[in-house]
């Protein structure tokens, strides 16, 4: 190999991982701004807490690998720039993430559906041969077993509870199952990732979900309807009508006083 | 050689010292605990008149993160170690188990049950560990919610004396 194939292939590594490291970012971000958005709403005291607690995990997941991402691009830009000056079409995150928060069946059940994909998504990423990404997947590993725990028991405590709470989570069912035919899409940035130990084969993690699903509808009384077709686009920067709502809120801080800090 | 053991001798005695130092050094959520008992640093190095402290966060969001690397310097500065600086290392990353015994001890004498048990279970469903009740040592408590009022916190009440209480939860 010739050291500029060398170098270029280095640099495509780069750029993959930047991209990469920018796409967890986004998802760990964008879950925390919807599920921030319950804080003061939820059902009760205890939810409402439960909600703001996993909502900073995951910003806090998001703030490491935005300073990654930052480091790895080398133009100075940090965790601040990437999630609040960055524009929609730069986002990489999937659309389940973004979707408005609905009723509290169709939060929790959001959160079950992503928890139950991000958990063994970390856990692959644990092994990952980039260290520093090792690193912050085994940090989150930890959080996120926790909050597939408490979303779990409340799809089961819906499911199979009252006759307006099935129905609830029913409806949220069939809106989102929509969704979550995407998670599982590879493009050629996760294939080459995966190929080089650094990324997780988004393909390899639906055995995972699927047992976690099944196991936990098996309990709430909840029918997996059929994986016919799914919506797709996040990962390209393509969003729902619904996340430039999303940013426009989460960034009207730093987009009207640039660099304002408190 | 000779200057080299002296060089060690000299190390071990501002280590020391510094434990010492960060021993006192409270976890702004939990001032119970200091961040020693709570097994967040992970190493102290001397090298010529600098001081590096690595420490490892709680929970990837802990907003008391940087708070607590700015009070280990100011505390470092009191205690004559001026050219201190606190390093942030997430791996591998802290659980519960860090918690030392002598800061279980506190936690429980402090109101708030200390974890039980091993690292936290993977299993979805299954049966909660049995929290005793820090006040009157009852097994008969009940989980109220499992989060808490900070992220490392769940809510427990407890049947027999009726008193809520926090439970330091399992990572
Ligand atoms: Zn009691």
């Amino acid at each position: 190999m010739k050291d500029s194939d060398k170098k270029q292939g280095k640099s495509v590594v780069n750029d993959d991982v930047l991209t990469y490291c920018l796409r967890l970012g986004d998802n760990a971000m964008v879950t925390s701004q919807r599920l921030s958005e319950w804080v003061r709403n939820s059902p009760t005291i205890e939810l409402d807490i439960a909600f703001a607690n996993i909502a900073l995990d995951h910003v806090g997941q998001a703030r490491m690998l935005y300073s990654y991402a930052g480091e790895l691009e080398g133009k100075g830009r940090d965790e601040d720039s990437m999630a609040f000056l960055r524009d929609e079409r730069e986002f990489g995150n999937v659309l389940l993430a973004e979707l408005p928060n609905g009723d509290f069946a169709k939060s929790v059940l959001r959160l079950f559906f992503y928890s139950a994909w991000v958990l063994p998504l970390y856990e692959g990423l644990n092994q990952s041969n980039d260290e520093r990404l090792a690193a912050i997947a085994g940090k989150a590993v930890l959080e996120v077993r926790y909050q597939l725990k408490h979303s779990a028991e409340w799809v089961v405590r819906l499911g199979d509870g009252t006759e307006e709470s099935h129905k609830r989570i029913s409806d949220a069912l069939i809106e989102l199952w929509q969704f979550v035919g995407e998670l599982f899409e590879a493009d050629e940035v996760e294939n080459r990732l995966a190929d080089a130990g650094i990324g997780v084969d988004p393909t390899s993690l639906k055995g995972a979900w699927d047992n976690t699903i099944n196991d936990v509808f098996a309990r709430a009384n909840l029918t997996r309807p059929d994986d016919d077709w799914h919506l797709t686009g996040g990962r390209s920067g393509q969003h729902t009508e619904h996340m430039g709502y999303l940013l426009a809120e989460m960034q009207v801080l730093q987009r009207t006083y640039p660099g304002c800090e408190w | 050689m000779d200057t080299a053991t002296d060089i060690s001798i000299e190390n071990a005695h501002d280590v020391e010292r510094i434990h010492d130092i960060l021993s006192q050094v409270p976890d702004p959520e939990i001032p119970v605990l200091s961040v020693v008992d709570l097994g967040i640093v992970r190493d102290v190095r001397v090298k010529g008149g600098c001081v590096e402290v690595d420490v490892t966060p709680t929970y990837s969001g802990c907003p008391a993160t940087d708070v607590i690397a700015h009070d280990i310097e100011t505390a470092l500065t009191k205690g004559g170690y001026s050219n201190a600086t606190v390093n942030r290392v997430l791996s591998p990353p802290w659980t519960t188990d860090l918690i030392s015994s002598g800061g279980r001890d506190k936690l429980k004498a402090y109101g708030i049950a200390p974890p039980v048990g091993g690292r936290s279970v993977t299993a979805l469903f299954g049966d909660d560990p049995e929290v005793p009740c820090p006040r009157c040592e009852s097994k008969d408590t009940e989980l109220v919610s499992p989060f808490g009022s900070t992220p490392c916190k769940a809510h427990y009440k407890c049947r027999s004396c009726a008193e809520p209480f926090d439970y330091f939860k399992c990572l």
